[in-house]
């Protein structure tokens, strides 16, 4: 190996395409990303943009119709799934029922013929990271979700591979059990060290665990970066829409003055003003984007703010911790706002005039 | 009607019918064997008799002892049992791969190709039996082809001997082979396949461990539904068997309607389902043993 390969990122996606068929787009449609060893990666995307082929690419089940993948600089292309220092953590956990927790656990080193002490040190080992030590001898229809979930993470873990695939690890979970879960999956890579590569649907998953991620959408990478400034700075309506909710205002550029563009929008009714540090020329179609927890919502508003908007509560979702009302402006265009319940009985009834009120620095200019 | 009574009427039902089609001519058939032949309507002694002390008994183990005794029975067994083997492994090794072959077909393909599994019960047996014969015998259409293109001088001797029985045998229930298997293999997740190759499994590797343990209850099942009715079986043997090939059923079959010795003919059935539970016990252990968990 030469020594540039030292140098070289973890894991290379080179312009990879894959089709299905030969009619329609492709399922993977020239996908270029680096992953750091060590790295907390997830793939982001809706059912279908093609994020799942992209990781059987990487496990090998799935032959790129074009371009390279490379994992500490060697070629792919012609590794199959068995030899390749990869391994997949599947959607379905796909356990073998007809083996124990601590064989199922043991299949990899077993099969590359590991010395029996080895393999059963490695096994407990193992068991004792994911919590299952005193399940080893059960078989998989007698576990519980949660517990089938950490099996297959240490079957695929056990084997110190160089990326370890995970396929929506946490959507069979139920609910509390997969918040508890994230933590933990975390912890554990912090621990192991290996580069995990995840893909989910659920956005709150992906921002919470990973220390980068990328947003899919058709064979494509959307956006990709550190949660928070995919969050606060998406690039199109598609990465703010799928990244949590967002309220879109259609406008068009009026004037630049700095860094504040003045965005008339006749479904909001005013002007808007939003700060943009790359300016747009004036005259422009453009889309203000602001999400939901941004915008002030009063009775009494606060109408020295950059953007203030009057309208009339037309619904309350209570959730505890935070309320989402839908408030209608004079358009007809109705607003999300998000207001965390503070005072008991802060809460705004339906019917009240409010006034929504936000920063410049808040919103988004996006050029759809 | 109560929950219980309905209860116990639906679970009645299964019990009366096994109870008035299975059990009660089983009695009638081990009544017969313990009798002795005679002659008369119906052909055997009476096993209750009315003496001078009331009613008596007149059963004995000399049917059975007979069987013990006669090495033409014996063998008869032996033969039967082995011969039904040999068809089993065979038809298990053309099975499997067919089964397989199914299962990875393309879903637009499957269902036809299962369809042509069971087409050929749509003729009747005996008529299949029948039509082999027309292939095999000596001016039969496989020998005549050999012939025609010189490939042979003499007839091929393909019918009245053991290859004959076993091609039978293996031709015939071969669909009660792929079946079960099919079901097995059909329930296989194709992600385990997919999580052993990603744990180092070459394909033959991700057979042996994978696929092959998980088939095994239809690879049972499959063996069982074959072996057992091939061990009994009286219409090959006898059509493509010659009178060289001595399975049980024929013997079974000899004894009622040749020798109509009805007795002995019974204890050969008596003892040949004994025979048969042995198989069947073991496979409801196995059973019993891949559902606990």
């Amino acid at each position: 190996m030469s020594s540039a390969a030292g140098a070289a990122p973890h894991l290379r996606i080179e312009r990879v395409v894959k089709r299905f068929g030969p009619q329609g787009p492709p399922a993977v449609d020239s996908v270029s990303l680096e992953l750091a060893r060590g790295e907390f990666f997830a793939l982001l995307g809706p059912s279908g943009c093609g994020k799942t082929t992209l990781l059987r690419l990487l496990a090998g089940f799935e032959r790129p119709d074009a371009g390279r993948i490379l994992i500490d600089g060697a070629d792919m292309a012609d590794v199959p799934p068995y030899a390749r220092p990869v391994n997949m953590m599947f959607q379905s956990y796909a356990l073998f029922p007809h083996m124990s927790v601590a064989e199922n656990v043991a299949f990899g080193l077993r099969q590359d013929r590991r010395p029996r002490l080895e393999i059963e040190r490695r096994v407990a080992a193992m068991l004792d990271l994911v919590k299952l030590g005193r399940l080893a001898q059960r078989r998989p229809g007698q576990l519980s979700g949660g517990e089938k979930q950490r099996v297959a993470l240490a079957r695929a873990l056990v084997k110190e591979p160089k990326l370890l695939l995970l396929d929506e690890p946490l959507t069979a979970l139920d609910r509390k059990l997969r918040e508890e879960t994230r933590y933990e999956l975390v912890a554990i890579q912090e621990r192991v060290g290996i580069t995990f590569f995840m893909v989910t649907h659920d956005q709150e998953e992906a921002m919470s665990m990973a220390g980068r991620i990328a947003v899919m959408t058709e064979g494509r990478i959307a956006q990709m970066g550190a949660p928070h400034a995919v969050y606060e700075a998406p690039a199109t309506r598609f990465v703010a829409d799928f990244l949590g909710a967002v309220n879109f205002f259609a406008g068009r550029v009026e004037a630049i003055e700095g860094r504040v563009h003045r965005v008339a929008s006749a479904e909001a009714g005013a002007t808007l003003r939003v700060a943009r540090d790359v300016a747009l020329a004036a005259g422009r179609e453009v889309v203000v984007a602001i999400r939901p927890e941004k915008i002030a919502i009063a009775a009494a508003g606060d109408t020295a703010a950059a953007n203030h908007l009057a309208g009339v509560v037309e619904a309350v979702s209570y959730r505890g911790e935070a309320s989402t009302y839908r408030v209608a402006l004079a358009s007809g265009k109705l607003v999300r706002v998000t207001a965390p319940n503070i005072a008991p009985d802060a809460r705004l009834a339906v019917g009240t005039r409010v006034t929504l009120a936000w920063s410049a620095e808040a919103a988004l200019v996006l050029e759809e | 009607m109560s929950e219980r009574v309905r209860r116990a009427l639906v679970i009645a039902l299964p019990f009366a019918w096994l109870a008035l089609f299975f059990l009660v001519p089983f009695v009638i058939v081990l009544g017969i064997s313990l009798a002795e032949q005679a002659i008369g309507i119906p052909p055997y002694t009476p096993l209750l008799v009315r003496g001078a002390g009331g009613i008596e008994l007149h059963a004995s183990l000399a049917n059975f002892a007979l069987l013990a005794a006669d090495p033409l029975y014996l063998r008869a067994y032996a033969d039967a049992v082995l011969y039904a083997a040999a068809a089993t492994a065979i038809a298990l090794l053309i099975g499997y791969p067919m089964a397989y072959a199914i299962v990875r077909a393309p879903k637009a393909w499957r269902n036809t190709l299962l369809l042509l599994v069971i087409l050929p019960f749509w003729t009747s047996f005996l008529i299949r039996v029948y039509a082999w014969i027309g292939l095999l015998s000596n001016n039969g259409l496989v020998n005549s082809v050999l012939l025609a293109l010189g490939l042979v001088r003499a007839p091929l001797p393909l019918l009245n001997n053991l290859f004959a029985v076993e091609l039978g045998l293996v031709y015939s229930y071969l669909p009660f082979m792929v079946l079960p298997l099919y079901a097995a293999l059909e329930k296989l997740d194709p992600a385990l396949l997919e999580a052993a190759s990603d744990l180092g499994c070459r394909p033959a590797a991700a057979f042996r461990r994978v696929t092959l343990p998980l088939s095994l209850p239809g690879v049972m099942a499959g063996t069982l539904l074959v072996f057992i009715p091939m061990c009994g079986e009286f219409v090959i043997p006898d059509l493509l068997g010659g009178p060289s090939t001595l399975m049980i059923g024929k013997v079974l079959w000899d004894e009622f309607f040749t020798n109509r010795d009805w007795p002995v003919a019974s204890a050969v059935a008596v003892a040949m389902l004994v025979l048969l539970l042995v198989p069947m016990g073991l496979l409801r252990r196995y059973l019993a043993g891949t559902t606990a968990d």
